[in-house]
Parts: structure tokens; C-alpha cells; sequence
């Protein structure tokens, strides 16, 4: 039964990816050529006034572009003409290393946090200001003190993985259950080894959760955060293809963006499975 | 007067009311426990027996009044007293093995992982588990779970064994299995144990003695009922012995009536320090006839302690 619905499913997606693909393309079609022109003024207009045909790139193209960046997705010609996989490359290992230093503090702050009602009560207030602040208004503060833009960057990614984290690995913390710890209690187990050994494993599963949520907004931040800085990265391709006019490769890049997108979230959605218990 | 193993000393219970104030849970609790005892605690739901047994483990301290231990007075938990909690508490992340091992390790820091297991594996078959250790929490039904609670608390060798309500979540057949196997465990290594439950039988089976709480608020322990079963009865034919619906009734009558009706009156005549201690006697003869008719259990003999 769950198998045939998950073959159904499949097979309507199929159909929707078909649809909209076949629609993109009709929109997007030439119309043939409109009505004559001077060979020398119609060169100058170029396809889309000569043939009807839709500034839109339709699927072909993009198809077409897409294969050629797989094909060879690590060349580089000089600042302006890198190929999609170095790119991508830069946004991965940007995302990576302020995510990583943002579990380095949001998780061992959040335990204590969790731990300490006291602890609780004292930084509540800051980290209800500073939660809801959107990560790109700290860039020109970022730029400013850290003078250096691929840096700025990743802090950025920093702070804005470090409060679902924070919140999260803090309220699993919080919420262990009580019985749990006397156990650990009554084994006279000592703090470090009863937060590796109960308080952990109890609250994984929250603070992966944390952890997936802040992947996802990272991987959103990263794109705005390099249209910003520049230079290198996926969101300085689009933001560098859409001044070229080359739609194709806008419209490339963002769904890598979103395989991307997908293939980080999936990673912590195993993880996430990976240390959940069931009672 | 010799000092008991265990000496629980006026302690009493408070948890700040609602509209400010206090209210009372229980109220200067004296009670002595010899070596290797088995004692059970009787009192209806929300009589403090929980906070009792959790101040015993050093989860909780009192309000007032100390517990000694070994001469010595409880400041927190201990290695020493085990505890199987009404919920068996099993950590669900962790196999059979896994939650055995935990404890082991905890009380023999030093030993390797061979030890650990091997120590583990030596209680996990106690309780009758051989086999299920790779098996996690989820996978075990209720009275596997709280057998695992059992091996764990008996793995780390305790002084004492403090049990709270531990078989209630079960059904009667493996209530049974369970009461049989710990009272053999109990028996065989001359645990000293403090039991909570709401069972009456349970409690005649495995008990020495029954410690009897009124209700709450105010809760005080208005008796101890000594056990006049011989020690080496079977569970299958204690009820078919002269003495246990003597004790049974006893208890029981406590239960339904003398917990509600024991008035400020009777708190206020009553030695706290030494609770009256009743064993039930022999029932004398019916006499029938004549216009009135005498109570089958005249009471008992009421001896101080
Ligand atoms: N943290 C607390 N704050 C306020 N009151 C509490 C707290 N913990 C327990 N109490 C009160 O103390 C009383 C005794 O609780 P306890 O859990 O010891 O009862 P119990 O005799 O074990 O009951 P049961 O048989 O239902 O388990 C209850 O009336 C409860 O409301
Ligand atoms: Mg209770």
C-alpha cells in the first residue's frame, strides 16, 4: 500500500514536472519570424524582436547551460568567469565555517544555559533582542570592524545559525526529563559525564533540530550575504550573471541553489534521525 | 539505645501554597530500619510517601529533621541506595545493556568494558533478561522494562534498595514473577529495602513490616504493623495461612477508615518518636448468640516500641 502510493506519487510529480516544463517551453517559444526587417537593423536586435521569441530563456536553453556547467563546473577564467562548481565551492566552505563555529558556541552555551535556571533568567533579554535582528544589518558593522569582506561573510553565516541553535539546544536542555537525571544522580555521576551522558543524548534530537533549522537559514543568508560582499561565491554568480543579462545563468544558479539547499537540509534530517530515541 | 541502620528523624515536608504560606506534606516522621529489613510503606495517594522515599535518596531533602544512614546523616545521593523509580526511568537511547553498564560503570569507575559487561550480564540474568540485552527500552514490554530497573539497582551491590511502587504498572501475572524474584534477590543477599505500594497483599507478602500513613496534608505514620507470617512463605498459599487475613483486614480496615478519621485528637496523643508497633493476632474464637455479637478480630496486641 505505501508502496504503490509512494510509485503514484512519483509518477504525479512527473506529470506536474512535465506540465510545467512543457508550459515554460510554449511560453517561451519563438513565434516565428514577425514582420520583415532590414538583415543589418534585424542583427542588431537580435532574435527576440526578428522571431517572437520570449527574452525568457525557455527549458532547452537552460538545459543546455546547466549541462555545460556540469560538464566542466571547475574552470576559471579570471574573477568574472569561474566555473559554477568553484563557486559553489566558495558558498559551501563559507556556509560550513560559520556554521561550525556557531555550533562551537551555540552548543556548549546552550547546555549551560539549560542547565542554570539562573544563567536562563540573566541572558534571556539579550538574546530576545538580538535573535529577531536580521542577519544582513550586521554586514556594514561586520565590514567595518573586520575589514575584510570574505571574513564579514562568514560571520554573518555565524550569527545567523547561532540563535535556533541557541534556543533550541537551551529548551532541550531545559527539558530533559527530570527522572533521568536522578538516575544520574543517584549514580553519583559528575556534571561533565552527566552532560555527555544524559543531558545530550536526551536533547539531541532538539538541538538537531536547532541545527537543521540554522543550516537552512545559512544557506539563505549566504546568497544575499555574497551579492553583497562580492567577489566570489554562488550568490556573487547570480548577482554577476544578472548584470551580464544572461538569464540562463540566473536561472541555472538559482536551482542549484536549491539542490544545495536540499541536499544540506536532507544531511541533517538523517542526523536528526540518527540520534532520535524512540520511548 | 543502639543506634538502627537507618533512622529516619523528624523529618517533616513543606512546599510553599498557593496564596502564600505553606502547606504541611508530611509531619515529624520518625522511623528506625534495622539491617537487612524489608519495610513497606502504605498510605494513600498523595500522603508524601514519594517525597519520603526521594528524601531517603538524597533526590529530595526534608524541611525538617535529618535521616542517618550508616551514622551518618544523608546529605545527598549515593551509590549506597539504590533506587528503582515508579516509572523505571530507563534511559531510551541506551540498550538493556547499555542502562545496566551505565550504573556499573558509575559505581566502579576503574573497571574496563570487559568487567563492566561481564558484572552487567551476571544481573541482567538475574532478573531473567539473558538474551534481551542488545534490545532497547521501546522494544521491551512494561515488566521487561522494570526488570531492567531491578538489574540496574541491584547491579551497583547497595547498602539499601529503595523501591517506589515498582510493580504497579503490571499486570497481576507479572506482578507475581517480579514480587517472587525480588524477594529472593532481597533474601538471598540480606538487602535492606524500603518498598512504597498501594497493595495491600503485596506488601503482606514481601514486608516485614508495614508502615502505616494517614492521609495528607499533616501526614504521620500512625503505625507499624509487624509481619506475623513466618519468613519463609511462598506467595501461593500466604493467604491460606490462620494469621494473614488477620493482617490483611488490619491493614485494610486502616486504609478505608483509620486514615481519614485519625483527627488532630489522635496526631496530637500519638508518640511520634516511637510510632505503636501492632502485630495481628491469632483470631479467637466467634462467639455467637446473645444480643451481641463479638468481632471476629478483637483487636490486636498493641506492644511499644
Ligand atoms: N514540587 C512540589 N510542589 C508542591 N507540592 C508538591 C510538590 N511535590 C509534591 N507535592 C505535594 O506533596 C504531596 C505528596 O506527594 P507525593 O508524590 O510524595 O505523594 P505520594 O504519597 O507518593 O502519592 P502517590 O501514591 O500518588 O504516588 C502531594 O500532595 C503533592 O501535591
Ligand atoms: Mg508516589
Amino acid at each position: 500500500m505505501t508502496r504503490s502510493l509512494t510509485l503514484r506519487a512519483a509518477v504525479v510529480s512527473l506529470l506536474f514536472f512535465a506540465a510545467f516544463v512543457l508550459a515554460w517551453h510554449l511560453a517561451t517559444r519563438g513565434a516565428g519570424a514577425t514582420v520583415a526587417m532590414d538583415p543589418e537593423y534585424a542583427k542588431l536586435m537580435g532574435a527576440t524582436a526578428t522571431q517572437g521569441k520570449s527574452a525568457m530563456p525557455g527549458p532547452l536553453d537552460v538545459a543546455q547551460t546547466l549541462w555545460g556547467h556540469l560538464k566542466d563546473p571547475f574552470y576559471d577564467r579570471g574573477t568574472n568567469d569561474k566555473g559554477l562548481g568553484i563557486q559553489l565551492g566558495w558558498s559551501i566552505a563559507r556556509v560550513g565555517l560559520g556554521y561550525l563555529l556557531a555550533v562551537l558556541v551555540a552548543i556548549p552555551l546552550g547546555v549551560m544555559i539549560g542547565m542554570s535556571p539562573l544563567m536562563s533568567k540573566a541572558l534571556d533579554p539579550f538574546i530576545q533582542i538580538l535573535k529577531p535582528i536580521s542577519p544582513l544589518a550586521w554586514m556594514p558593522l561586520a565590514l567595518y570592524t573586520i575589514k575584510d569582506s570574505g571574513i564579514s561573510a562568514i560571520f554573518v553565516i555565524f550569527i545567523c545559525s547561532l540563535w535556533p541553535m541557541l534556543v533550541n539546544t537551551a529548551f532541550g536542555i531545559a527539558s530533559v526529563r527530570r527522572e533521568w537525571i536522578n538516575v544520574a544522580r543517584t549514580l553519583e555521576v559528575g556534571t561533565l559525564r552527566r552532560i555527555f551522558t544524559v543531558l545530550l543524548p536526551a536533547a539531541a534530537p532538539t538541538i538537531l533540530t536547532g541545527m537543521r533549522i540554522s543550516i537552512g537559514i545559512a544557506w539563505l543568508v549566504i546568497v544575499a550575504a555574497e551579492m553583497l560582499v562580492g567577489g566570489t561565491g554562488i550568490g556573487y554568480f547570480v548577482w554577476n550573471e544578472w548584470n551580464n543579462l544572461s538569464i540562463t545563468n540566473v536561472i541555472t544558479a538559482i536551482l542549484v541553489i536549491g539542490v544545495v539547499g536540499m541536499i544540506l537540509d536532507q544531511l541533517l534530517a538523517r542526523a536528526t534521525r540518527a540520534v532520535t530515541f524512540p520511548e | 539505645m543502639t543506634q538502627s541502620f537507618i533512622s529516619i528523624e523528624g523529618i517533616s515536608k513543606r512546599f510553599p501554597a498557593a496564596g502564600g504560606g505553606a502547606t504541611t506534606v508530611f509531619e515529624d516522621l520518625w522511623l528506625p530500619m534495622e539491617r537487612g529489613a524489608f519495610t513497606c510503606i502504605i498510605g494513600h495517594s498523595g500522603c508524601g510517601k514519594t517525597t519520603v522515599l526521594n528524601v531517603l535518596a538524597g533526590l529530595d531533602r526534608p524541611s525538617e529533621g535529618v535521616v542517618i544512614v550508616d551514622n551518618q546523616a544523608i546529605e545527598g545521593p549515593s551509590l549506597d541506595r539504590a533506587v528503582i523509580f515508579q516509572s523505571h526511568a530507563l534511559l531510551p537511547w541506551l540498550t538493556v545493556m547499555g542502562n545496566v553498564a551505565y550504573a556499573v560503570s558509575s559505581r566502579w569507575r576503574r573497571w574496563s568494558r570487559v568487567e563492566v559487561e561481564e558484572h552487567a550480564r551476571k544481573f541482567i540474568a538475574l532478573v531473567g533478561l539473558s538474551g534481551a540485552e542488545r534490545k532497547r527500552p521501546a522494544e521491551l514490554s512494561g515488566g521487561m522494562k522494570q526488570r531492567v530497573g531491578i538489574a540496574r539497582a541491584l547491579s551497583i551491590e547497595p547498602k539499601i534498595l529503595l523501591m517506589d511502587e515498582p510493580f504497579s504498572a503490571l499486570d497481576a501475572l507479572t506482578r507475581g514473577t517480579l514480587q517472587d524474584e525480588v524477594r529472593r534477590i532481597c533474601r538471598e543477599t540480606g538487602q535492606t529495602v524500603l518498598m512504597i505500594t498501594h497493595d495491600v497483599d503485596e506488601a503482606i507478602y514481601l514486608a516485614d513490616r508495614i508502615v502505616l500513613m494517614t492521609n495528607g496534608p499533616q501526614a504521620v505514620m500512625a503505625e507499624i504493623v509487624e509481619n506475623p507470617l513466618p519468613v519463609d512463605r511462598a506467595r501461593n498459599d500466604v493467604h491460606k495461612h490462620p494469621l494473614y487475613y488477620a493482617v490483611r483486614n488490619h491493614v485494610v480496615d486502616f486504609l478505608v477508615t483509620r486514615s481519614r478519621s485519625f483527627s488532630d485528637a489522635d496526631k496530637a496523643a500519638l508518640n511520634r518518636r516511637a510510632v505503636p508497633v501492632v502485630r495481628p493476632g491469632a483470631p479467637e474464637p466467634v462467639v455467637l448468640g446473645g444480643d451481641t455479637l463479638t468481632p471476629s478480630w478483637p483487636g490486636s496486641r498493641v506492644k511499644e516500641a
